[in-house]
Formats: structure tokens, sequence, C-alpha cells
């Protein structure tokens, strides 16, 4: 399963998902430049991505957690995810993500 | 946190053992196994409390990787790890930011902070985690030229005199409890008060949103669901800002103040021009001591890098260990050290108050 994500460079980059694993992950162990500092609990909103090309439309919908933390994001849009909160699956393969500015 | 304050440069140098930077987890534990040495500590941290990440980012969440611990929150952990220390009576010094760090002729250091505190001591300890917490910067062009231009006016990320913005044009973004605190205090003062979120919606607490719609129903609170897009005015002088809404649309607004509240990130700070050798922001040490390339100087925690490293909660804790058995023989060249079990040794047992 594939990720296309671009950079804060605006680079493009694919990435090799991983069922079960979350966006973040993928992204961070792909050596992109995003923070996630608190490691993938939610609770920080560095790790804030924009999906793209009507996939955002496509995943389960954010839990209320994640609508609440994306309010301590920059540069919040309607299609605002945090990517630890998005999961890797079937589903996502192909997804697309810009990784929002710090 | 006090940022962007003036401190005055007032008290003498304090002379110490061990100065620390940061009083997250690690440092505390650190406090503990230097002070079973009789090494006294001073930490030095920009929060206003300890704990860090523990208590600023995840204080009610539950940690499950701690041994002997099968759950304990952020907040828990941090309040054993005070309990733990107390005998030892570390000195704090927070809402301060370790600014400078130089060799002193005697071979100690002497640590600065922007509070005009200074350390000296023969060993430093780093156990900032991935650096200093400050607020979030929102991605407006050249917005830092609008920081630290004076009382109420320009970009500020606290408030720290309300009377300041008396009579000012007030814009403050966020959703937080914070945004909203400073919309409520602040509008009864304000010429002009808009608070601009990304959506009809706040994670703040239920009676500041009310108390929030309330001040709006009576026209005392502008609210858009909105951002900043750009700033206007010279440098020093802000005159009014850009908003965009979601449909690209745009328009002008007339401030004097912009208030952005989105929370803490963390930098590494001023840490990177100790003259420490860093690798791609963290600083390598060897596994037998953990001290840094340049001697005296350690590091403990996800500050840190070497084979094999994670960065978990419990391998700060055995670099604490082993870096106070390194430390003791730079801070008391002199004397031998004792290592003992605090089970048995009557000893350590009296530093502990437990006999």
């Amino acid at each position: 399963m594939k990720i296309h994500a671009i950079d804060r460079q605006g680079k493009e980059h694919t990435l090799e998902g991983r069922d079960g694993w979350s966006v973040m992950e993928i992204l961070r162990d792909g050596g992109l430049d995003i923070a996630a500092e608190c490691g993938g609990a939610c609770a920080c909103a560095t790790c804030h991505v924009y999906i793209n090309d009507g996939w955002f439309e496509k995943l389960p919908a954010p839990s209320e957690a994640e609508i609440d933390m994306l309010d301590m994001a920059l540069a919040v849009e309607p299609n605002s995810r945090l990517s630890c909160q998005v999961i890797c699956s079937n589903e996502t393969d192909g997804i697309k993500v810009t990784v929002a500015p710090e | 946190m006090k940022l962007g304050v003036d401190y005055p440069m007032t008290a003498a140098p304090i002379e110490t053992d061990v100065a620390i930077i940061g009083a997250g987890p690690i440092g505390l534990f650190a406090v503990f196994e230097l002070g079973l040495l009789d090494l006294k500590c001073h930490l030095i941290d920009i929060l206003d409390r300890p704990g860090g990440q523990c208590t600023e980012l995840y204080p009610e969440k539950p940690i499950y990787d701690i041994p002997g611990l099968p759950i304990v929150t952020g907040q828990e952990l941090v309040n054993k790890l005070l309990e733990q220390i107390k005998p030892f009576a570390p000195q704090f010094h927070f809402s301060e930011m370790a600014t400078g760090l130089e060799k002193l002729p005697d071979g100690r250091w002497k640590l600065k902070t922007d509070a005009g505190t200074e350390l000296i001591a023969p060993v430093v300890v780093i156990a900032a985690g991935a650096g200093s917490f400050q607020p979030k910067r929102p991605p407006v062009p050249g917005i830092e030229s609008f920081e630290n231009a004076g009382d109420g006016i320009g970009v500020h990320y606290a408030v720290r005199k309300m009377e300041t913005f008396r009579g000012k044009n007030i814009l403050i973004a966020g959703g937080g409890d914070s945004a909203l605190d400073w919309v409520i205090n602040l509008a009864p003062l304000a010429k002009s008060m808009t608070l601009v979120h990304h959506r009809d919606g706040f994670r703040a607490a239920a009676h500041s949103v009310n108390q929030m719609r309330e001040l709006e129903k009576e026209g005392k609170v502008k609210f858009h669901v909105a951002s900043v897009k750009a700033i206007h005015g010279e440098p020093g002088k802000m005159t009014g800002v850009t908003l965009a809404g979601h449909d690209k649309s745009e328009w002008n607004l007339d401030a004097d103040a912009f208030l952005p509240f989105f929370g803490l990130t963390i930098k590494l700070g001023p840490i990177a021009e100790f003259g420490i050798n860093l690798n791609e922001n963290l600083i390598p040490v060897d596994t037998a001591r953990f001290e840094s390339q340049t001697p005296g100087i350690f590091a403990i925690g996800d500050i840190n890098t070497y084979t094999g490293k994670l960065k978990l909660i419990l391998s700060g804790f055995h670099e604490a260990a082993l870096m106070a058995q390194a430390a003791f023989h730079i801070a008391r060249p002199n004397e031998k050290l004792r290592f003992q079990y605090t089970t048995s040794s009557s000893n350590l047992q009296k530093k502990l108050g437990v006999s």
C-alpha cells in the first residue's frame, strides 16, 4: 500500500504504508520532517497533515479528541488531520497527504 | 511561562555540585541518583512546573511501561518522582531558559539563564528532552518582526499585564482555554476584540465557550471562522491583518495587537550554541558515563544519542544512574565512591530520611 506525501519543501515522496501503522509513523520513518512530539498520543498536534484529492472524505471520521486537538494546530484547513490518527489499511492505499507548515 | 520578559541581573552566582537543564522525569530522577552520592543539584526548566513533556503534553494519559508501575499517568509519575527526591532538597529555577554555558578557569562551568540566574558547578547534566517548550508561531510571513514590539502592541504569545492592552484593537487566534480565557478577560478593556478560529467549535471548557458566545451576542466580541494570512504595518508598529476564510475570501481588520494561542511546541533552543558536539540535534554520548564529547557535560534522556538508543523513560533512568557515578568522580576527585544499596545501607537510608 502506498502513501504519496508532499513535504514542506513541496517535494513528493512515495512511501510504503504498513497495515495498522499510523500515517505519522510511516512519514517519520520515511525521513519526512514531522515533529510528532507526543509520539502518537493525540496530545500535541505536531503531526498535522492535509489530506488531498478527495481522500479526506474516504477516511473514517476523526474522533472528538482529534478534532479538539486540531485546535492546537496551525493553519488548519477543512481537510486537516493529525497523521497519528490516520491508520494505514487497504482502503488507504494510494492516499495523498501534505505535511502542514510548522 | 514568562516569555520575552526582561529580568534584572541581580543575585550572585550560585555554587552547587550539579546543574541540571530540564526538570522532566529524567532530570528529576538524576537528583535521586546524584543525591545518594551526596551531590546537590539545581534544576532549570523553561516551564513553570516540574515534569516536562509528562505534565505538559500528557498529564492525564496513562503510561504502561514504567517498571513496577503497571499503570501511571504522566502527572502521577512526576508526583512520585518529586516525593522520591524530596530528601535531597533540589533547588528549582522554573520559567527560566538556560541560555549560556562557559568554562571557568578553575575547570567548573557557569550556566546562565534568561532570568539572570548563574549556576557554577563542576558538572552540568543536560536532561532537556527534545529541547525547550516554546509557543507555536503561526505561519504568517514576517510575524517575527512584530514580536517584542512593546506593551500591548504587536504579536504576543502571553499576557503579562492586562492593563497594557486597554483601549487597543485586539485580535486573538485559537480555540483552546488560553485563547478563550483571554478573549473573556481582555474584552472589557479592549477598544475592540476579535477572535478567529478554524472552526465554529472550541476545545476550550464549555463555560468559557458559553461566556464568549454571550459576549459575541452583546457585540463585545467579533468571531470569525478564519485565519490570519498577513500582518500589516511596519516592524514594531502593527496596524492590522488580512484574514482569510476557508472559502479563500479575504478581508482586512484593524488590529494593534495579535495574540495567537496554539499551545507549545519543542525547539532545541540555545543548547545548540553551547559548543557541545551535536548530531541531528541530539548529543552523542558514551554508554558507560553518558558524557558528551565535552568532559563534565553529561546528557541523559531523549536529548542524547548512542548505538541502540531508545527514547523511553526507563532508559533515561538507567542513564541517570550511570551518569551519577561518573559525575561523582568529577565533583569529588579526592573521594572514594562507595557503591551501596538502598535496601541494606543504613547510611543511604539516613539520607533518605527513613532510618
